[in-house]
């Protein structure tokens, strides 16, 4: 599938060397199972950490390390490492785990104007979550503080930036104000997360938040 | 062809065995020899196909003994405590030895491979969650891979190595910390100056074969 919206170098970067939040793994881990493309960009800084991986000067392992290995290789319970099957669903593998097997298990929260979230469970230093928004509906106008990831699950939405289809991710950073609004042909659902909370240019939705958690 | 340097056609003792070893377990590419065009990465991927094929213990052990005690020193660089990274090394090469069959040489050179299941092994023993896996994936509408994609894949990251080290001490310190999780996300973003599209334009196998089949 070729996606149009792809992380950034630094991002990608972070990824690959696994400093990113269980919230921002989770998107571009769901992201590299939609797009060959996206996964064909990380294997080069995946390569950069191989390459220092070899570069390090080693450490002693203990004595009897190596028996050690081969007797947890052959106490281990005939577990069987199936690659997993690339399928056409909404949700793609590693979202599952957190999101349930289907669009249809999801717990929905109405969040006003027919928009409905749901929050998945990570780790504090991120949060992320499911976004419903119906054909045409906008979402208030906002900015952020910190980093967000949006990545289009199904439907599509648009802002003063571009359109963002399926895999495509849209990073939010302090520069990025909008207004981004589902495409008026079906509901878009997205999957967001993000380490810092939104900046609301209207009241009502800044009072709201501490309840959305938003 | 590609520029290689030097170290790259130096000599390395090779078991005979691995001269003719097949190359993907799933029967895409039949029994190559590849005489000429051994080198150490090249070696690395080769033990790792023999686990897999094999269940070769004694190309296990030449894995164990390379790349073992660079994961425990890579695991306590990034913080981790001696112990545990003892533990997370061993649980590493048991992940080598029960996912070999994953591995396929035409995407990922074997430090690569192995890096990524180490990264992951840290990432649990550190927050004690899930971290979500893409990589054991299967790539769509896999075209066959050719023999050379291996070597050229094993050969491009070794030239990328090659080009981290040869960063100015400064960036070339930056990316390393990164890598031993010495920086945060928000510290990458905020760095200028950072050579990242010099560096990734070092390997590319990947997404040029990515976009030859999409033509």
């Amino acid at each position: 599938m070729t996606i149009k919206h792809h992380l950034n170098e630094k991002l990608l970067m972070s990824y690959a060397a696994g400093i990113l939040p269980e919230a921002f793994n989770l998107v571009v881990a769901t992201q590299m199972s939609i797009s060959d493309e996206a996964r064909a960009r990380l294997a080069s800084y995946e390569a950069i950490g191989g390459g220092i991986l070899e570069e390090t000067e080693k450490v002693e392992m203990s004595p009897n390390s190596l028996q050690d290995v081969f007797n947890k290789i052959k106490s281990a319970k005939t577990k069987k490492f199936n690659a997993p099957k690339m399928v056409e669903g909404v949700f793609p593998e590693p979202l599952k785990k957190y999101a349930g097997k289907e669009l249809g298990s999801v717990k929905w929260k109405n969040i006003g104007r027919g928009v409905k979230q749901s929050i998945l469970k990570t780790d504090s230093d991120a949060s992320a979550r499911l976004l419903y928004i119906p054909a045409g509906t906008a979402m208030p106008n906002h900015s952020h503080n910190g980093l967000e990831m949006t990545l289009v699950l199904k439907g599509s939405f648009h802002d003063e930036k571009d359109l963002f289809k399926r895999g495509d991710i849209e990073i939010g950073d302090q520069d990025l104000h909008h207004n981004p609004t589902a495409s008026n042909d079906g509901p878009c659902i997205c999957l967001v997360a993000s380490d810092a909370s939104l900046r609301f240019k209207s009241i009502i939705p800044r009072l709201l938040q501490p309840f959305f958690k938003i | 062809m590609l520029d290689l340097p030097d170290y790259i056609n130096q000599d390395f003792e090779v078991p005979d065995r691995y001269s003719m070893i097949p190359l993907c377990s799933k029967g895409i590419l039949s029994k190559v020899i590849i005489k000429n065009e051994i080198n150490s990465a090249d070696h690395w991927a080769k033990c790792i196909l023999s686990v897999s094929s094999e269940k070769d213990e004694e190309a296990f052990s030449s894995l164990f003994t390379h790349f073992a005690p660079r994961i425990k020193s890579f695991l306590m660089k990034s913080g981790t405590g001696a112990i545990i990274a003892e533990e997370c090394a061993q649980e590493t090469m048991v992940t080598v030895w029960h996912k070999a069959h994953l591995f396929d040489p035409t995407r990922a050179a074997a430090s690569t491979w192995i890096f990524t299941i180490a990264r992951n092994k840290r990432i649990d023993a550190a927050r004690r969650n899930n971290r979500p896996e893409p990589e054991d994936l299967p790539w769509g509408n896999d075209p066959e891979p050719d023999a050379s994609d291996i070597i050229i894949i094993q050969e491009e990251t070794t030239l990328l190595a090659q080009a981290v080290k040869d960063l100015p001490s400064k960036q070339r310190s930056i990316v390393e910390r990164a890598f031993y999780a010495d920086l945060s996300h928000q510290e990458i973003a905020d760095e200028t100056g950072l050579p990242l599209g010099t560096i990734k334009s070092r390997i590319r196998l990947a997404l040029q074969r990515l976009r030859h089949n999409m033509k």
